[in-house]
């Protein structure tokens, strides 16, 4: 079996685990979802040896290098590290509500990886300018952080779904975590999310350095991961300082993933080059 | 109102306005909204490509906005030395605060304010509160720096804290921000961005800037020795190799090879592989075919000077070279062009196309021409810039990555023992604060709940 196969399965697992998720979550019963979790879990797994496997096989072709170079792989990623986050999470709070918005984030980022015809999952050679340790603590920082904000943005979605629904009647969101868990774990997971970013964005500045001489030159895939900073400090500050809470910082939180996802895709629209994300 | 209390009213507004974090938010914002333009309408184009796009009418006014250098321009700056304010005053503002807090040598507890909190745990033991007292004391300071025991009415308190200088955390922050701003502005002000091309075997003491076009001098000279390009087997390029010497008074002080990602770096000068190109080749060598006798024949020629044909055919003058070559709508790619002068008759015109051997018999002339190869030489294309800000902003990276560790997952924590006598045996409370992660505390207390439960 080679990587593709093996991340092909993995989507399908993802997929499955989402919906167990969703299945316990709506009919409130307890046995689908400790099942869900299980498959969580081998789905990180394989995803893990996916990744590995891919690895390797790019070492046999002879052109080894970290699977973090294009789409297709920070794709992958970037599932990886909302499985793991999710995970930890779900362990932490004892809450698998949490997972039937999360783990659908997992299997999407799979599924457009593996179906979207604009990304090839073809192993290539690194050109130039991708020769450089500094790319992969880019991607790696860049996709915990992008990780952590989509998992912020799952729980800020239930926040607002929470909130809509009064009294309760349906029942639906009554084993929801209570409101300040909730805000708690938003504010935790941008927390964490920012942090990388920060970190996602230096190194990247660093690397532009090392690779063109200037740490910041404004093109829009640079912009715009510092528009989405910008939007998560506003976050942090309103939260710390203007007493925001729930409902306000659940939206911030959403734009801020609105951000996120278009200083990941939406930027290749834009004219201005950024070599790397391009397909 | 006299015009003094007036104005103190006026800059004790003024100072309130940058001291407050409603200013933030909106700066925060406001910086992330216009940056959006600047990704959509793309930057630093030559004027005739906007007025082509937008029209005159829209193109006045935007560039009378600096849009389309909007990261530089007036109101963009405007925006950050306003943040930059906001930052200064706002810490300033809070120091002293923060002061009172740090500079304390014994932090006061209140006992009641530790026995409301709602998230206390309690338990009982059969032994006394100070045999108790001698048994929690070492595992408490095990993860506390500070303690202290006090009495109470009935039985003793230990109060414990540690991370108080965790509050420092965000100011590290905001002057890393701060740090940031500057070493971007020294770039600015001292440092230059431009660019050279360099032919292989030539030198070069002056490159051209960026931004105004003109040159610029540089304190020493650099040669372009050799210029190679690697390719995977797919076709894609996978390195490009200048090798460089520096000569410092015409004297070769330094040789070093470049590549994507490693360049080299002198006398504060960085100088990075950018790109490359091919230079108009100086050799050739092309193939005659006779069409009368078959023959072939093979000969080398410079570009620019006559070449006697063979069977005595004429002279043949290698004109010029052309990277592509368009031939009735057809690209046909590489192509060399000569003139063709016949001992007796009208010179013609020669087009020799490298990918077509062929091509030359459409002139339906006794000798087909072709070009063989040509000596490839290049051109290596050198970004080179100076920025003397870049250590400060680095001394910005690395103190900002420390001061977001510490403000995010390290907290002032304070803890509460309370062991009081009930009857033969002790009632504990166990209680907590810390100034941020509040969930967090609550666990660290079930966690020294257990272990205190336990011994
Ligand atoms: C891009 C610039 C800025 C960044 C990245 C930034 C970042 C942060 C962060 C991460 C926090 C901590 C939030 C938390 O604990 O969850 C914070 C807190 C704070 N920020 Fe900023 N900040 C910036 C600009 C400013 C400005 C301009 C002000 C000016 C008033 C400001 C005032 C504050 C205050 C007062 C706090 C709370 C401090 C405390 O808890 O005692 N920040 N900032």
């Amino acid at each position: 079996m080679n990587s593709s196969n093996l991340l092909s399965i993995v989507t399908f697992i993802y997929g499955v685990a989402a919906f167990l998720y969703i299945v316990s979550w709506v009919f409130k019963k307890q046995l689908p979802g400790r099942i869900a979790t299980w498959i969580a879990i081998i789905g990180v797994v394989s995803n893990t040896g996916g990744i590995a496997l891919r690895w390797i096989e790019s070492y046999r072709l002879g052109i080894g290098h970290a699977p973090l170079s294009n789409m297709y792989e920070s794709l992958v990623f970037f599932a990886w590290t909302i499985g793991v986050i999710y995970l930890v999470v779900e362990q932490t709070y004892k809450n698998r509500i949490i997972g039937a918005f999360a783990t659908p984030l997992a299997f999407l980022a799979m599924a457009y990886a593996s179906l979207s015809p604009n990304i090839n999952d073809r192993i290539q050679p690194l050109i130039p300018a991708l020769k450089s340790n500094w790319l992969i603590a880019h991607v790696v920082t860049c996709f915990i952080g992008y990780a952590a904000f989509a998992i912020a943005f799952g729980v800020s979605l239930i926040y607002l779904f929470k909130q809509k629904k009064t009294g309760g009647k349906t029942g639906l969101f009554n084993h929801f975590p209570d409101y300040s868990t909730l805000d708690e774990l938003t504010h935790q997971m941008v927390t964490l999310g920012f942090l990388f970013l920060t970190v996602g964005i230096i190194t990247g500045a660093v690397w532009a350095n090392s690779a063109w001489g200037s740490y910041w030159s404004w093109d829009p895939k640079e912009t715009w991961s510092l528009i989405t900073w910008f939007v998560y400090a506003t976050l942090l500050h309103a939260r710390m300082m203007r007493g925001w809470e729930g409902k306000k910082i659940a939206y911030l939180s959403i734009i801020g993933f609105m951000a996120v996802i278009f200083t990941y895709f939406g930027v290749n629209l834009l004219p201005g080059l950024h070599s790397y994300g391009q397909g | 109102m006299n015009k003094k209390t007036g104005s103190a009213n006026f800059s004790g507004r003024l100072w309130k306005l940058f001291a407050s974090v409603r200013l933030t938010v909106v700066l925060l914002l406001s910086l992330a909204v216009t940056s959006v333009i600047g990704t959509i309408i793309p930057q630093n184009k030559r004027p005739d490509e906007y007025l082509n796009e937008y029209g005159e009418f829209l193109y006045n006014i935007l560039s009378a906005f600096d849009i389309f250098d909007m990261y530089h321009s007036w109101w963009f700056q405007f925006l950050l030395l306003m943040l930059t304010t906001n930052i200064v005053v706002c810490s300033i503002n809070r120091f002293s605060a923060l002061w009172k807090i740090l500079s304390v040598k014994n932090p006061s507890f209140n006992v009641s304010k530790f026995r409301n909190l709602s998230d206390k745990e309690e338990f009982t033991d059969s032994r006394s509160p100070e045999d108790l007292k001698r048994i929690y004391v070492p595992i408490v300071s095990r993860s506390y720096g500070y303690k202290r025991i006090e009495e109470t009415d009935n039985g003793l308190c230990i109060f414990a804290e540690k991370g108080r200088w965790t509050r420092v955390g965000v100011y590290v922050i905001h002057f890393s921000v701060i740090l940031l701003l500057i070493g971007g502005l020294i770039g600015s002000i001292f440092g230059f961005k431009g660019f050279v091309n360099i032919p292989e075997g030539k030198t070069v003491n002056s490159i051209r800037l960026y931004n105004t076009g003109e040159a610029q001098k540089l304190n020493f000279k650099i040669r372009c020795d050799d210029f190679n390009i690697k390719f995977y087997d797919s076709g894609m390029p996978s390195e490009y190799r200048s090798t460089l010497t520096i000569l410092e008074q015409g004297n070769p002080v330094l040789t070093k090879d470049i590549i994507v990602n490693a360049p080299l770096r002198y006398r504060g000068i960085n100088i990075f592989q950018s790109n490359y190109g091919t230079l108009p080749p100086k050799k050739i060598t092309l193939n005659f075919k006779s069409v009368s006798t078959s023959a072939g024949y093979t000969k080398k020629a410079s570009v620019g000077k006559q070449l006697d044909l063979p069977e005595d055919m004429g002279q043949l003058l290698i004109k010029g070279y052309r990277n592509s070559f368009d031939f009735g709508g057809y690209n046909l790619g590489e192509t060399f062009m000569g003139i063709l002068t016949p001992n007796n008759g009208n010179p013609v015109h020669v087009i020799m196309p490298l990918r077509f051997p062929q091509f030359d018999r459409m002139r339906k002339g006794n000798l087909v021409i072709s070009v063989e190869d040509y000596d490839h030489s290049y051109y290596t294309g050198l970004q080179v810039t100076r920025d003397p800000g870049v250590l400060v902003v680095y001394s910005g990276f690395v103190i900002i990555i420390i001061g977001c560790f510490i403000t995010f997952f390290m907290s002032h924590q304070r803890l509460c023992v309370e062991i009081s006598k009930s009857g033969k045996s002790s009632r504990i409370m166990v209680a907590g604060t810390a100034n941020k992660n509040k969930l967090g505390m609550q666990t660290r207390i079930k966690k020294i709940v257990k272990s205190l439960s336990k011994c």
